[in-house]
């Protein structure tokens, strides 16, 4: 096992990119997918910090994260196909019936 | 050898998290995601739990990945060149940044707990990383686990819902 640092770091990394992601692009399914790439990041420090303290209970976190991940894709994949029904684009930009 | 492996990994993770959020086609992203998502289950069997990893491959980069791709190909998005694809790139970089540094700070000054828990690396060979997870989820997180099917449910008839023809 590595030591609990490099883990850390990896998965401050990921979230960064993620964090740029969702804050860059337009295009909403992205958006969504750089999400995702935030909340495995977050699990990769559950997990190392679970293994490092011996302790399963992070691990078990991880699980219920990733349930809630794949209701979220479900629900939120479904929003994106009536909001393209609706738009005909996928675009966030697009969303602005509210925008002042 | 391990520490090699290891920086092997973290260098694949890194550059298909960068061109999840770099490609102009979204279906390139997808498939970077699916690179990373396998990165990070390589990742948790170094970190001795493989049932975590197990559940990484077919949950994250088997079913949601699998939907996402169905969705962006039903979509049928046309990639528009002259269109720009994003936005406030210096803006974001900045927040990124500094995310990064507020992140890396906090993980490196903090000081963790000595080990405290019962589960070592020889127990888990041992027994069996299923078999620890299951009882820990079957004992003390039973609550959280009936609340996570109730979760799906509701996520189902959304679902379902939100789909129709006519909201």
């Amino acid at each position: 096992m590595e030591n609990l640092n490099s883990y850390l770091i990896v998965s401050a990394v990921l979230f960064s990119i993620g964090t740029i992601g969702v804050l860059t692009r337009k295009n909403a399914i992205v958006i969504f997918m750089c999400i995702e790439l935030m909340l495995n990041a977050v699990n990769l420090t559950f997990v190392a910090f679970s293994r490092y303290l011996g302790n399963l209970d992070g691990q078990v976190f991880v699980f219920f994260i990733m349930t809630v991940a794949a209701a979220e894709a479900a629900v939120g994949l479904a929003l994106f196909i009536a909001f393209f029904n609706n738009k005909d684009s996928i675009d966030v930009t697009d969303a602005n019936l509210m925008k002042w | 050898m391990e520490t090699l492996f290891f920086l092997i990994i973290s260098f694949v993770a890194i550059i298909s998290a960068i061109l999840v959020v770099t490609c102009k086609n979204p279906i390139n992203s997808a498939l970077s995601l699916i690179m990373t998502f396998f990165c990070l289950a390589t990742y948790y069997v170094m970190l001795d739990a493989p049932f975590m990893a197990a559940v990484q491959v077919m949950v994250y980069a088997g079913a949601i990945m699998v939907l996402m791709v169905f969705t962006i190909m039903l979509l049928n998005i046309r990639v528009d060149a002259s269109k720009k694809h994003s936005h406030k790139i210096v803006f974001s970089s900045i927040i990124g940044f500094f995310t990064f540094v507020n992140l890396a700070y906090v993980l490196f000054k903090s000081r963790v707990a000595v080990p405290t828990g019962p589960y070592s690396a020889d127990m888990i060979k041992q027994v069996g990383h299923t078999e620890l997870i299951g009882k820990e989820m079957f004992t003390n997180f039973l609550l959280p686990f009936e609340i996570t099917s109730i979760l799906l449910l509701v996520a189902i008839v959304g679902a379902v819902i939100l789909a129709k023809k006519k909201i």
